[in-house]
Formats: C-alpha cells, structure tokens, sequence
C-alpha cells in the first residue's frame, strides 16, 4: 500500500517536473530578448530537472544516490552558466526589449543603457 | 501487429503519467527545438542549445525508468557536465575571452 | 524487470527516436547554413550529444558515454580552441609573441 502510494506520488512529481519543463520551452519561444529567454528557459528547467529526480528516485529508491549527485550537479552548474550566459549577453551588447525598466549592471559599470 | 499483454501489477495509473510526462517533455524539446533553429542572435542559440541538453536529461531519466537499467544514469550525470562546459566555452568565446 | 511493463519502453523508445532524428537532420542542417562560426561548432556538437542519447535509447550505454565525451566535449572545446587561436590572424598575431 505504502509502496504503490509512493509510486503515485513519483509519478505526480515527474509529471508536475514535465510541466515546468513545458512552460520553459514555451518562455523560451514567447519571450521578447535574450535575457528574459535566458531567465524563462533555466529557472523552469533546473526546477522541472529536480522535480522529476525527486519522482524517479520515488520510484526506484535503489538509483537515490546517483540521482542525488546528478540534482546537486544540475542546482550549481545550470544557474551559473545561465549567468555567465547573460554576462556575456549584455557585455556584447545585445539589443534589451523596449520593455526594459532598470538595468543594474549598466547603472554599475558606468555605460548608458 | 501483436497484442501487447496488458500489465496487472499497480503501476497502471503510474504508467499513464510516465507517459503523459514523456510526451510533455517531447513537446519542451520540440519548442526548445524550434527557438534554437529560429534564434536571431547566437545567445539564443546557446540559450536553447541549454534547454535541449536539460530536457534530454529528462528523456534519458525518463528511458532509464522505462527500461529499468540505472547505468544510464552514468550517461545523466555526463551530459549535465558536457552541457555545462559547453555553454561556458560559448559565452567566453562570444564575450571575447577564451 | 521494471514494473511499468514492456508496451510504455517501446513506445517511448520510437518516439523518442524519432523526435532525436528529426532533431539531428534539423540541428545539422543549421551546422551547414548558419554563418556565424562558433554556431556551426555549436550545432554539430548538439549533434553529436543527439547521437549519443540516440545510442543510449539502442541500449548502448558505453558508446553513448564514449560519443558524448570524445564527440560532443573534446571536439567541441578542441575546435573552439583553434577558432581563439586562428581568430587573431593579421592584427593581433604580433600581440601574442
């Protein structure tokens, strides 16, 4: 009984993980520059990659510790790159959405926004 | 075509959302796909060259749970690290570094 | 052996086949038309990562270690380290020595 609970629970998670990865795809094809593709596009899919370890570690608790590493791989290295990414976005220069209210990092560096 | 058995054990409605998140993945990659094709500058490619290699994380977790093998988990965990690397050697080269 | 049963892998395995070649075809087609150079690296290292998971999928879980870390990672930085090296070309070569 405990068992099959818990393989339902799994199974809720890897579909609520898919979901998040879903919507980041979606943000990365309707969202209007580079940097709110940048955020749109990494945020869901570290949270859907975790989501749908913790639901595949739920089903087969043997694989928990691999699966453990590959989730704290994933939580340091893919918002690191997503901000070395967006670094190197804005210090080439990369036109921003009219939208745009502030930007901190030109504010900081000194260049006109 | 034959007929495949039908699985009595308790993983029916499991399965069903195995299958459900599996095709919600392949319609992320799909769109990641399609960002990563259209993308005006490089840093959309990049962007999405990121979101194709995560959501193939999930495909590959997603064949690991199907098949039942956890050395494909192995695969996992070096893809995450390629991925990383990859995006990292892009943006210094597009920052002018290297 | 698992508990989910023989009909979800082989569904999964075919589609999931299918969305990796239609991906590879697109992703070397952008290889081959694109201009800019590290966007062409780039592409073909996203093949070679397609490659691999399409091995994985065929139940070939070492060559798929083996051609996402020769084909995908070294190839990749390799050709990226050249492009650095060759970029500097008539400016800047005098700069480097």
């Amino acid at each position: 009984m405990i068992a099959a609970l818990l393989d339902l629970l799994g199974a809720l998670l890897l579909l609520v993980g898919s979901v998040f990865m879903l919507l980041g795809g979606l943000g990365l094809v309707r969202m209007p520059d580079v940097f709110n593709r940048i955020q749109a596009g990494t945020k869901t899919t570290t949270l859907g990659t975790l989501l749908t370890l913790s639901g595949v570690g739920l089903l087969q608790p043997d694989w928990a510790l691999k699966l453990l590493l590959i989730g704290l791989f994933i939580l340091f290295t893919n918002p690191l790159s997503a901000q070395v990414l967006a670094r190197a976005a804005h210090r080439i220069g990369l036109r921003k959405t009219p939208l745009t209210r502030v930007d901190r990092l030109a504010e900081d560096t000194g260049e006109d926004a | 075509m034959v007929d495949v058995p039908v699985v009595t054990s308790v993983a029916a409605p499991v399965m069903l959302l195995v299958s459900l998140a599996a095709i919600l993945a392949g319609v992320a990659f799909l769109l990641a796909l399609w960002r990563f094709l259209q993308g005006p500058t490089a840093a959309d490619r990049v962007v999405a060259f990121d979101v194709l290699t995560i959501v193939s994380i999930t495909g590959i977790l997603l064949t690991a749970l199907a098949e039942g093998r956890g050395i494909y988990l192995d695969v996992a965990l070096i893809y995450g690290l390629l991925s990383f690397l990859g995006v990292i050697v892009v943006a210094r080269h597009l920052e002018g570094g290297l | 052996m698992s508990s989910l049963g023989m009909d979800l892998a082989s569904n999964l395995t075919s589609g999931l086949a299918l969305l990796l070649g239609l991906a590879m075809v697109l992703a070397a087609l952008v290889a081959i038309l694109v201009r800019s150079t590290p966007i062409a690296i780039l592409s073909a290292g996203l093949v070679s990562l397609f490659a691999s998971v399409l091995f994985l999928i065929l139940a070939a879980p070492d060559v798929a270690m083996t051609e996402a870390a020769i084909g995908s990672g070294l190839t990749t930085f390799l050709f990226f380290f050249v492009l650095a090296r060759v970029r500097g070309g008539e400016s800047e070569a005098s700069d480097d020595d």
